[in-house]
């Protein structure tokens, strides 16, 4: 595989045309595991060597032992058994080449499958949010996955085609020795094969390009509809799922019974060749035999060494009849490989202690509007400034962009105009471990993985302060922070219990809860708190954030939230409506002077009162 | 009371084939047509051998000298054969795919709907992305197999047939010492498929694994990118694709082994014919023409064992998928629909009922102890409680998306597992915590499951629900793009669609789960406030973490530790303090 910096400069997708890319797809697989194809291919020489030693071997046998012992003058026993015994150890060494090219060809091919998935992995961690919103995910995990096997597919025969190449090579010289009008005839079969792949490709390649499309939409209906499995069972819509589902498995069925038309007629096609050729050598050479022109061996000859290449042309066969399942493969997975776009990589520190001064300058988010409108702006012109220390707190109404705005602080995304700063540097010229060791984003959907709680919280990373990784001691105290410790104490196996995929047994609360205790262990300079303390009691909210500013050092915070008495501990509150800053001042000022504000922030207060009142009456 | 998918079944190699064919009957439709024709096709294998011993015999060799016009007329009537016996190959290739494909189709099917029938999935028991390899990938291998090794399969067991039946013609002796040289493989294959059972089903759990952790990495990028945790899950990804390729080659590698014996056999095989056939020969039982004929047939017999070992090891993985997949159709229901349901009475405001009702997650600690409320139809209930105490679980007994494990849920009256699945979705429905959306339009989401709903009714439903100013915002009004999972809208924005399409769906008795928990005071207010015009008269059941909700119903149900420890009207609980009392005080204090 070529490397990442290479990859920087060469496209992994495969330039030019069918016959081009089929041989640079053979080239860079077999460049990428040398070691294993080449024992592979050599074990697959073995194989043929074996094969036609075989052949070669039984003739002798049975002119000099097999004829004599039962027709002629007889031969000692000891002949005999030595007979059967070359023929097993023949079939020994045939044996062996089988084994060893079908583990190595193996080896080579799963390994070049997995070096596909390593790299489009690795593109899915890395490529930016933006991306990851235009893909579905049953389609990545189908490029992983399906695409990842089918581009490797072509490895597993390949080393048996390439073993009997040189089969294939011997065949022909000596049938062109023994006459050369009838070992054109048998040779022809080479191009032919050629010529008819050609045209097998010319059908398979789209018929194959559709099944692996039809293979990834299949994946994405059944990815969604599984992870939309609570709306489906809630709303009683299993009928519906079924009736989608069966919709996108009957068009892959469809585009499968295509491809095993087209492979239908292909395989036998080839099996054909040989066999017509065959009867070629044999008029052929009957006619040339009654002119004289040749003697009847070399037509026996000719005829038998065409059976032995029959082998090797299916061998062949079987490569070219995966390539373009391969190539289509390929290419689909270069798609994700040769994706761009990544965010730009800072060089600058942080060095800062304590809290981090954080500020924008007219930022500006925009997404592509309807087709034909304008863009839409998600923030415009977003200016704040949060000394060090000082909290936040970020007040707007739903779909105000109070999240973009988050995620553009955390830099998940860049502005499209403006500048995010933290100590005065812009964003973007701060190193990524500088960033994400100062800066902790509990998101508002908090995402908790498949591990352990212990795991959730260090993300197994380091204590930047210590350089060691964090002890349980201090992920029970950022537990109990988060007044996740409860919970977690009440486990089987407390810190070490696995929580289920996205933390299934963990209730809604508890994983917000786990999501600020891995914030907290950070102590970052930086906390963001995206609305993520909506499924805690606002008492202990209260106390998680009083905590908070007791830290050494301080941390400066920016939250969201919908309370007042949460709002309340901010140094100043933003209010944001439809993208645009309303007002910015202290909760107090803006009671005072922003009626959208008093509006929103007062909501249950009046509800209450104008409760109360009319219980009164 | 729940059900753990089996990672496989424990069929073995026929039970399995027997298995996935009767659930996927399409496949045996006109398979005996297509035998008969693959028998024609194998019988056109001995064209060649049979033109060659002739033009040598009678052509080349005549005694009356080079018999050119019978050649001819010989190699021209094979060429046709040739034609004719590729024609019947590719067209029994095409009945195969077709029956295959049908079948395979059916059977994605089932185990797709079998999946949503089952309650895994809203207990969350079952990684979704290795779920979803049992209805793609599982069922991909097979197809694959099929199409590049089903056919030689059969031709292969077809021309063993062939040849065992000419050797007997030819020698019985010699027919009899083949076999015992195959004997060992015969005696040692059940257990090496076995083992290689194990080994395949490995890989097949491993592509799970593998596809799981993919779907988190991409699921979960926003937190792996806000905290650098890219290495680590890259690690783990690694993990996951080098345990998958290990896994893989060493079931490939055992197979291997364990095949290539074949060929070793016939070596065996033909040392052994060579040396016995030549004694019987010496004895006078067999002529030379005999034992050269045999060893031609020999040659016939062992090929396809050979080309088998290509095919075998496809066809191991093909049937571990296969058992997965059958494993998913095989998981009894845990939440079924009786076999003689209840009719639920005529519509109208509805009455809920739990009693005595105990649950535990599979595996898990009591999570609800002995819980008993009563809901009059018509009311407008708050549960509340801390979080982690169980009102989700309470709501998902409620809708029977779970059942309970001792005790019972009844609905009017009548107890839940009576009814049928139809019926209770058309009288209870539920808003859960995480809202979904299917990715595709606002309108879409809105009217999913009630299809023919326009788009002006679609508007027309969030205008009455308070959404109007809010629709006015969206670039393309009831037309905006959701995106994936819905991720185009803020979550607060996911939430009131899920609120409309549950809205729509028009049933009796609706629970809300933290259905608001992400929207602003203002617009939770207005669409509490049009919620309960639009259903006045039904019975609602909404869990909340703002106490407004509470405030605003007619029952209050807390909830501690998976009991209930109150109920009563809001200002009854408040004055009878307890845990209500602290909660609202705590809420009073942080709202005002
Ligand atoms: N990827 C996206 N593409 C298009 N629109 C988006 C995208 N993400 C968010 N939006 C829109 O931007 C607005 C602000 O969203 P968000 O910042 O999540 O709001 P909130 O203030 O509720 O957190 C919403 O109206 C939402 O529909
Ligand atoms: N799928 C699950 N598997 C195991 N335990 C679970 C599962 N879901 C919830 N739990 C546990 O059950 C308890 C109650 O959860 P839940 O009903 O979701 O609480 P809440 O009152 O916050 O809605 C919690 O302790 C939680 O950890
Ligand atoms: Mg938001
Ligand atoms: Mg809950």
């Amino acid at each position: 595989m070529p490397t990442a910096s290479a990859r920087a400069e060469t496209p992994y997708a495969l330039p030019g045309g069918a016959v081009r890319r089929s041989l640079l797809l053979i080239g860079r697989g077999l460049r990428s595991q040398p070691r294993t194809f080449a024992i592979a291919i050599s074990a697959s020489v073995l194989y043929g060597l074996g094969m036609v030693a075989q052949g070669w071997v039984l003739g002798r046998i049975t002119d000099t032992v097999v004829v004599p012992a039962i027709e002629g003058p007889g031969v000692p026993r000891s002949t005999i058994w030595w007979a059967g015994l070359a023929l097993l150890g023949i079939g020994l060494l045939t044996a062996v080449g089988v084994a060893g090219r079908r583990v190595f060809a193996g080896m080579a091919s799963f390994d070049v499958q997995a070096g596909h998935r390593r790299l489009v992995t690795r593109q899915y961690l890395r490529l930016p949010m933006s991306w990851h919103r235009r893909h579905p995910t049953g389609q990545l995990l189908s490029n992983a996955n399906a695409d990842a096997e089918s581009a490797g597919f072509v490895f597993t025969p390949l080393p048996f085609a390439l073993g009997v190449l040189a089969m294939l090579l011997v065949a022909s010289g000596a049938m062109l020795a023994a006459d050369v009008v009838l070992g054109l005839i048998g040779v022809s079969v080479l191009p032919l094969v050629l010529v008819v792949n050609a045209v097998y490709r010319r059908y398979m390649s789209p018929a194959i390009t559709k099944v692996q499309h039809e293979r990834a939409r299949t994946s994405d209906v059944a990815h969604e509809s599984f992870e939309a499995a609570a709306v489906v069972k809630a709303l009683g819509t299993e009928q519906l799922e079924e009736t989608r589902f069966d919709a996108v498995a009957q068009d892959l069925r469809a585009s499968n019974v295509a491809v095993g038309k087209i492979r239908s007629v292909f395989d036998p096609v080839i099996d054909m060749l040989p066999a017509l050729a065959t009867l070629g050598v044999l008029a052929a050479g009957t006619v040339r035999v009654a002119d004289g022109l040749t003697g009847t061996g070399a037509v026996v000859t000719t005829a038998y060494l065409l059976t032995v290449m029959t082998f090797p042309v299916r061998a062949i066969g079987f490569v070219l009849g995966d390539l373009p399942r391969s190539l289509v493969g390929h290419e689909r997975i270069s798609r994700v490989i040769d994706a761009r776009g990544y965010l730009s990589e800072g060089d600058q520190d942080l060095p800062g202690r304590g809290g981090l001064h954080l500020s924008t300058e007219d930022v500006t988010v925009t997404v592509p509007g309807i087709t034909g409108g304008p863009d839409r702006h998600l923030l415009h012109q977003v200016s704040l400034d949060v000394p060090a220390g000082h909290t936040l707190a970020v007040v707007g109404p739903t779909g105000s962009g109070k999240s973009t705005l988050v995620d553009v602080l955390a830099r998940l995304q860049d502005p499209a105009g403006g500048q995010v700063r933290y100590d005065g540097v812009p964003a973007p010229s701060v190193r990524t471990s500088d960033r994400t060791a100062a800066i902790a984003l509990v998101a508002q959907n908090a995402f908790v993985f498949e591990d352990t709680i212990a795991e959730n919280v260090t993300l197994g990373q380091v204590d930047p302060s210590t350089g060691a990784p964090y002890d349980a001691d201090q992920v029970w105290e950022a537990l109990r922070t988060a007044r996740a410790e409860d919970f977690v104490t009440a486990m089987p196996d407390g810190l070490d219990t696995v929580v289920g995929e996205r933390g299934a047994s963990l209730s809604g609360g508890q994983r917000q809860r786990l999501a600020i205790a891995r914030a907290l262990i950070r102590r970052p300079r930086l906390l963001i708190m995206d609305d993520a303390t909506s499924a805690v009691d606002p008492v202990v909210e209260q106390d998680i954030l009083h905590r908070l500013r007791s830290y050494a050092g301080g941390v400066t915070v920016v939250l969201i939230a919908y309370r007042s008495a949460t709002i309340m501990l901010a140094d100043t509150v933003l209010h944001l409506d439809g993208g645009r800053v309303v007002d910015h001042g202290t909760h107090t000022e803006l009671l005072a002077r922003d009626a959208g504000y008093r509006r929103l922030v007062t909501t249950y207060q009046r509800e209450r009162q104008a409760r109360d009142s009319q219980e009164v009456r | 009371m729940s059900t753990q998918i089996a990672s496989t079944s424990t069929l073995g190699v026929l039970g399995t084939l027997r298995e996935g064919m009767r659930l996927s009957p399409a496949m045996r439709r006109g398979l005996g047509v297509t035998l008969v024709l693959a028998v024609l096709a194998t019988t056109g294998k001995l064209i060649v051998p049979l033109a060659v011993q002739v033009t040598t015999d009678r052509g080349l060799l005549a005694e009356t000298g080079v018999n050119v016009p019978l050649v001819l007329r010989l190699t021209a009537l094979c060429a046709v054969g040739l034609l004719l016996t590729a024609a019947c190959t590719s067209w029994v290739n095409v009945r195969l795919f077709q029956a295959a494909e049908a079948g395979l189709a059916q059977l994605r099917v089932r185990a797709f709907a079998r999946v949503h029938a089952l309650s895994t999935l809203t207990q969350n028991s079952e990684r979704r992305g290795a779920l979803v390899s049992r209805v793609t990938s599982d069922v991909d291998t097979i197809s694959m197999f099929v199409q590049w090794g089903g056919m030689q399969l059969v031709l292969s067991s077809l021309q063993i047939t062939a040849a065992t039946v000419a050797m007997m013609v030819y020698s019985w002796q010699l027919t009899i010492v083949v076999w015992l040289a195959y004997a060992p493989m015969i005696v040692l294959a059940p257990r090496a498929q076995r083992a290689l059972n194990v080994a395949y089903a490995q890989v097949r759990t491993r592509v799970g694994i593998m596809l799981a952790r993919v779907s988190e990495a991409v699921v979960g990028a926003q937190t792996i990118r806000s905290y650098g945790a890219e290495q680590r899950t890259q690690h783990r990804l690694d993990e996951a694709i080098r345990e998958h390729r290990n896994a893989a080659v060493r079931a490939q590698t055992f197979a291997s082994l364990a095949f290539s014996s074949g060929v070793l056999l016939s070596g065996l095989a033909l040392g052994a014919v060579v040396l016995i056939g030549t004694m019987l020969g010496i004895g006078g039982t067999l002529t030379v023409g005999q034992l050269l004929g045999f060893l031609f047939l020999v040659q016939l017999f062992t090929g396809p064992v050979q080309s088998a070992t290509e095919v075998l090891n496809e066809m191991q993985n093909a049937l571990a998928g296969w058992r997965r997949v059958i494993s998913v159709v095989h998981t009894p229901l845990d939440v079924a629909d009786p076999a003689d349901p209840v009719h639920p009475g005529p519509r109208g405001p509805a009455g809920l009922e739990l009693a005595g009702v105990h649950y535990a997650y599979p595996g898990g600690p009591p999570v609800l102890r002995d819980v008993s409320l009563t809901i009059p139809p018509g009311a407008r209930v708050a549960i509340v409680g801390e979080t982690g105490s169980g009102k989700t679980t309470i709501a998902k007994l409620l809708t029977r998306l779970m059942d309970p494990d001792a005790g019972t849920v009844r609905l009017s009256g009548v107890d839940l597992r009576d009814l049928a699945r139809a019926d209770l979705r058309e009288r209870v429905v539920i808003v859960p915590q995480e809202g979904f959306l299917f990715n595709g339009t606002i309108a879409s989401n809105v009217a999913y499951g009630r299809p023919g709903m326009t788009e002006a009714q679609v508007e027309q439903a969030l205008t009455d629900l308070g959404l109007g100013p809010w629709l006015a915002t969206m670039p393309d009004g009831v037309r905006t793009d959701v995106g994936q999972r819905g991720e185009a809208l803020s979550a607060g924005e996911r939430q009131l669609v899920a609120i409309a399409r549950a809205y729509l769906a028009d049933a009796d008795v609706l629970v809300l789960d933290e259905a608001t928990s992400a929207v602003d005071p203002g617009t939770e207010q207005r669409i509490s406030t049009a919620l309960t015009h639009l259903t006045a008269g039904r019975t609602s059941v909404a869990i909340a973490h703002r106490l407004s909700t509470a405030e605003a119903a007619d029952l209050v149900v807390v909830v501690d530790d998976g009991q209930i420890v109150q109920t009563g009207a809001h200002h009854e609980l408040l004055a009878a303090g307890g845990v209500y009392g602290r909660m609202h005080a705590s809420w009073v204090s942080a709202s005002s």
